[in-house]
């Protein structure tokens, strides 16, 4: 069988065959999708991930797919090259250039994966495989499809690895993925999609398992790239703020269904479709203390230089309910992996029935505070007191008592509930442990709680697993409550949630914040979040908190660097406003001089 | 180009579920049509599977779809009802007619099993006659003796795999919780157990035991129970030295999940350390425990076998299958059968337990799915949509 050959990148010969004529101009309808839907078969009958999806795609445009988990937004374009596991199956059509995508197979199926259709996925870090040098996967995809000597594929790979703008690309390209930071795997994952110059690229949620300030640089590379290139590109995602970023056209995914499409300028600005509206209203706007500010010349800065500035005097009447001074935080040894430290010299109070905010990105310590606030973690320098009770150097025995005062919400919901237990079991153990409480009266408790956090009483004798991550996470609310604490430690209680259901959980969770009157210590990555909850602010990175303040001026008035790159990355669902502060983002970016 | 909106569905949720709009103190009712637990991704056909079960049944449903484990399960059952109904237990006699394996009785036709198959499978029509499974040069009755060695073997089996578990389990479980010195002891003591060869220590081991009232000359009762009893005690002495591989599974596994969140949240909650490790953490390593038991018990069976044929493990009186093929060696040519009736037990009893301790471990592990043949589904699609099945059967 004699393949059509064509001279492709750099005068090298595909191998695999390409749809249509090629060459693709920006404008060219590319992808026809047509009554697009995705089935699995579960307990002998077929159910619906996705039905009745319609849409087309030109050269050169950017369609974004939104949804939460579950509307079937990833399945029904992973159809599109055959990705569905095994108990599912595509019908309906689409059409790339003419080319019939649904029921491809072998051969035929492995020319348009790489080639013609290229996907971006989610996390970077499990795409790679860890055994082989980046470079060598970015070769190994255009070695696939091209006639081309290895020498040649270096070559290419190099050029594919500047133009993603990753660091020293010649020496970049021997490295293992490990040895590269999230964004630099994420770079190499679009480099690697770019190889074949294919027509179209599927970007799964590219951002999501990122930092928002990596993300916005990844974003910014994006953005250049879509000039660049002559690919449309199929965006999915739940965040409405990279949405605003990036999209031409939008496509709103409910339960399996489409239930609404139009251009970028029409879904924001003019939603017609309730649950559209709904998920507009639910994204944390940065930016809603903002109204009545008048910046005043308070220093929030935290350091000067290198040297922490001891706390101030606190309020004399109350007892602060978390109170670190100078306090360093280390993972202890293990075998020969030395002690780790992750937090220094941190100075941070927290006054009854406060929420205080703590922001920062993965590894800046953060979740390293929370854990020690509730003695997980010991203290090595420094003292700590949690509702005027110093725990610093406590023993086991000793912190008996002091559980009482505290509660923790953990961030992922699936693991921080016992997959063996009822969940009513696990609210209740903080009661059996510490009040003793026994048979009815347990029950009782327990109930009260559940109703607390709006959940149906019958729940209780049901397993994690059968519950949804939102539901989940309201029961590591009320286990946390169970004991009305002084003090709760929120770790990203709401990060692994979708946003529908993060507004519901946030929103529970202030209201009982003003119930109960406790004092909280509310850790996130996202800044909208914390602005909303809290009334002052610390900002984390590399193990030293650099900026603490009341919000507003932290929101407003940043004045560590730090902390305005952080705030001018964070994405906002509007595309008017979101391409002022794109503008910003990027001037940040580039004087900063930052590539990670 | 599509700029269109599709028609809304009047049906969809409107004002149920629109957070963030809603004030505090009427939030909607969090019902489970709004977060609902089975999502339509690549989890659906899992979370549609299990609504509403437990872990516990969760588990038991795979389990009985797993057709190797369930013939095992069976197999095992009717040897092991077949062997104590044939031969008794405790005070309670069996129904077969010869119930001591030792005793000499007249030859019927030489031996030769009176077992004939029925016409169907081409023999003389089946018949069980006196002795089925054949007599030895002295007239003991076979079918008696590999009953009475079945019975034998089950009970080792048994008592080592619970002396394994009870040991393995302590250990792995203390090393895996608390690490640091105690781990470094509990583990050093584990890798010297390994080192120790098994047939050998255990033919030490057997050798002691029976050996020990004359040697201490201790009265002739306690003679007469350690000989009454040398199969319990073998079982429990194997056990003794075949506990390391769980241990360091079960640490393995208490590793890491001392470090999920959910022991993290109990120890918040003021949990002891006890607590922590029977509540929280062992149920969730029951798989691995259970699995890797019923494993070291279809190796144990023949390592008994192996003891037993080298003259350590089971003496006479007491027989077990391994015995009788030792005892019978040197009948290999003329008597072919006192080989084949136990050698035939001894390979179901290691594959039933082999093919329950797979399906067991493929009940347990949270990755197995159950995926349909491709031409059910193929036949499936075609119902609903013939276009599309064509496509992918050309």
């Amino acid at each position: 069988m004699s393949k059509p050959q064509e001279v492709g990148l750099d005068g090298a010969i595909r191998l695999s065959r390409r749809i249509g004529d090629g060459d693709i101009k920006r404008g060219d309808t590319i992808l026809e999708v047509r009554d697009l839907g995705v089935k699995f078969w579960v307990n002998g009958e077929w159910f619906d991930a996705a039905d009745e999806v319609n849409y087309e795609l030109k050269a050169g445009e950017v369609l974004a797919i939104v949804g939460e988990s579950g509307s079937g937004k990833t399945q029904s374009s992973m159809s599109l090259i055959g990705l569905l596991p095994s108990n599912g199956r595509a019908v309906g059509s689409a059409k790339l250039k003419g080319t019939e995508l649904i029921g491809l197979s072998g051969t035929r199926l492995r020319e348009v994966r790489g080639n013609e259709i290229a996907v971006i996925f989610q996390e970077p870090m499990t795409a790679l495989n860890p055994v082989y040098t980046v470079g060598f996967q970015i070769a190994e995809t255009l070695r696939t499809h091209f006639v081309m000597a290895p020498a040649q594929a270096k070559a290419r790979a190099i050029d594919l690895m500047r133009l993603v703008e990753i660091p020293d690309p010649e020496g970049s390209f021997d490295k293992f993925p490990h040895q590269l930071s999230g964004g630099q795997r994420q770079r190499i994952m679009i480099a690697q999609s770019l190889a074949c110059d294919p027509k179209l690229l599927i970007a799964d949620e590219p951002t999501t398992a990122l930092d928002v300030t990596v993300q916005a640089e990844i974003l910014k590379l994006m953005r250049e790239l879509r000039e660049r290139v002559d690919a449309a590109i199929i965006l999915i995602t739940h965040d409405m703020g990279v949405v605003a970023d990036m999209a031409d056209r939008i496509i709103v995914m409910k339960d399996g269904r489409v239930v609404e499409h139009g251009t970028s300028d029409q879904i924001f600005n003019d939603p017609q479709h309730p649950y559209t509206k709904a998920l507009l209203a639910a994204v944390p706007h940065l930016g809603t203390t903002a109204t009545d500010f008048a910046p005043a010349l308070k220093v929030s800065l935290v350091r000067e230089g290198d040297t922490p500035i001891p706390l101030g005097p606190g309020d004399a009447g109350a007892t602060a309910a978390l109170l670190m001074e100078d306090v360093t935080i280390e993972y202890p040894k293990q075998g020969r992996r030395p002690a780790f430290r992750a937090a220094k010299n941190i100075n941070l109070r927290v006054d009854p029935g406060r929420v205080v905010g703590l922001v920062g990105e993965s590894g800046s310590g953060k979740t390293t505070i929370g854990r020690a606030a509730v003695a997980l973690l010991p203290v090595v320098e420094g003292t700590l007191h949690v509702a005027g009770r110093d725990i610093t150097h406590a023993t086991n025995a000793d912190l008996y008592p002091f559980r009482r005062d505290v509660g923790i919400v953990f961030q992922d919901p699936g693991s921080s509930l016992n997959p063996r237990l009822p969940v009513g079991e696990s609210i209740g153990e903080p009661l059996f442990l510490h009040e003793k409480l026994r048979g009815k009266e347990l029950s009782d408790r327990v109930e009260a709680l559940l109703d607390s956090v709006e959940l149906p009483r019958a729940m209780r004798n049901r397993y994690p697993h059968e519950l949804s991550g939102g539901q989940r996470q309201r029961i590591g609310i009320a286990r946390a409550l169970a004991l009305e604490p002084k003090l709760l430690i929120a770790d990203e209680p709401t990060s692994a949630l979708d946003v529908s259901v993060q507004a519901r959980v946030l929103q529970l969770f202030s209201d009982l914040q003003e119930r109960y009157g406790f004092a909280c210590l509310f850790i996130s990555h996202d800044l909208a979040v914390v602005e909303m909850l809290s009334s002052q602010i610390a900002v984390m990175k590399d193990g030293v908190l650099v900026e603490v303040g009341p919000t507003p001026e932290i929101v407003n008035n940043p004045k560590h660097p730090y902390t305005q790159r952080l705030l001018s990355a964070v994405p906002v669902p509007d595309p008017a406003e979101q391409k002022k502060r794109r503008e910003l983002r990027d001037a940040i970016i580039e004087s900063q001089h930052l590539v990670s | 180009m599509t700029d269109e909106r599709p028609n809304e569905e009047p049906q969809l949720p409107s004002e149920q579920g629109t957070p963030g709009i809603v004030p505090g103190e009427q939030l909607p009712e969090p019902s489970e049509t709004t977060e609902d637990a089975t999502g339509r991704g690549e989890g659906i056909g899992e979370a549609k599977e299990v609504e509403g079960l437990s872990q516990g049944q969760v588990v038991w449903r795979r389990f009985i779809r797993h057709k190797g484990a369930i013939f095992g399960v069976v197999t095992l059952g009717l040897v092991a009802l077949l062997a104590i109904s044939a031969m008794g237990i405790g005070p309670i006699p069996g129904w077969w007619l010869w119930q001591d394996p030792m005793k000499p009785l007249t030859q019927v036709n030489q031996g030769v099993p009176t077992l004939t198959l029925p016409t169907w499978l081409g023999g003389p029509g089946f018949e069980v006659g006196e002795h089925p499974f054949g007599q030895d040069n002295i007239g003991r009755d076979n079918f008696a003796a590999v009953m009475a060695g079945i019975k034998t073997s089950l009970l080792v089996m048994t008592v080592l795999g619970l002396t394994a578990l009870v040991i393995g389990v302590t250990i792995g479980s203390l090393a895996g919780y608390y690490r640091g010195k105690l781990d470094t002891f509990l583990m050093r003591l584990t890798d010297l157990a390994i080192t120790l060869p098994v047939i050998v220590l255990g033919a030490v081991l057997g050798r002691l035991i029976g050996g020990a009232p004359t040697k201490f000359g201790l009265p002739l009762e306690v003679g007469q129970w350690i000989t009454a009893n040398m199969p319990l005690l073998l079982g429990f002495a194997l056990g003794m030295i075949l506990w390391p591989s769980l241990a360091r599974l079960v640490r393995a596994e208490f590793l890491s999940l001392r470090e999920r969140e959910f022991v993290d949240s109990a120890r918040v909650a003021g949990a002891s350390d006890w607590r922590i490790i029977t509540k929280h953490i062992l149920p969730n390593a029951i798989g691995v425990i259970i699995v890797n038991t019923t494993l070291l018990m279809s190796a144990a069976v023949v390592l008994e076998t192996a003891l037993s044929f080298l003259g350590f493990g089971i003496n006479p009186p007491n027989v077990s299958l391994g015995a009788l093929i030792s005892m019978n060696q040197s009948a290999f040519q003329t008597r072919p059968w006192l080989f084949w009736w136990p050698g035939l037990f001894i390979i179901l009893i290691a594959l039933s337990i082999n093919f329950i301790g797979d399906g067991l471990r493929d009940a347990f592990d949270p990755r197995t799915k159950r995926i349909p043949s491709k031409r059910e589904m193929d036949k499936a699609l075609s119902r609903i949509s013939p276009a599309n099945a064509q496509e992918v059967a050309s």
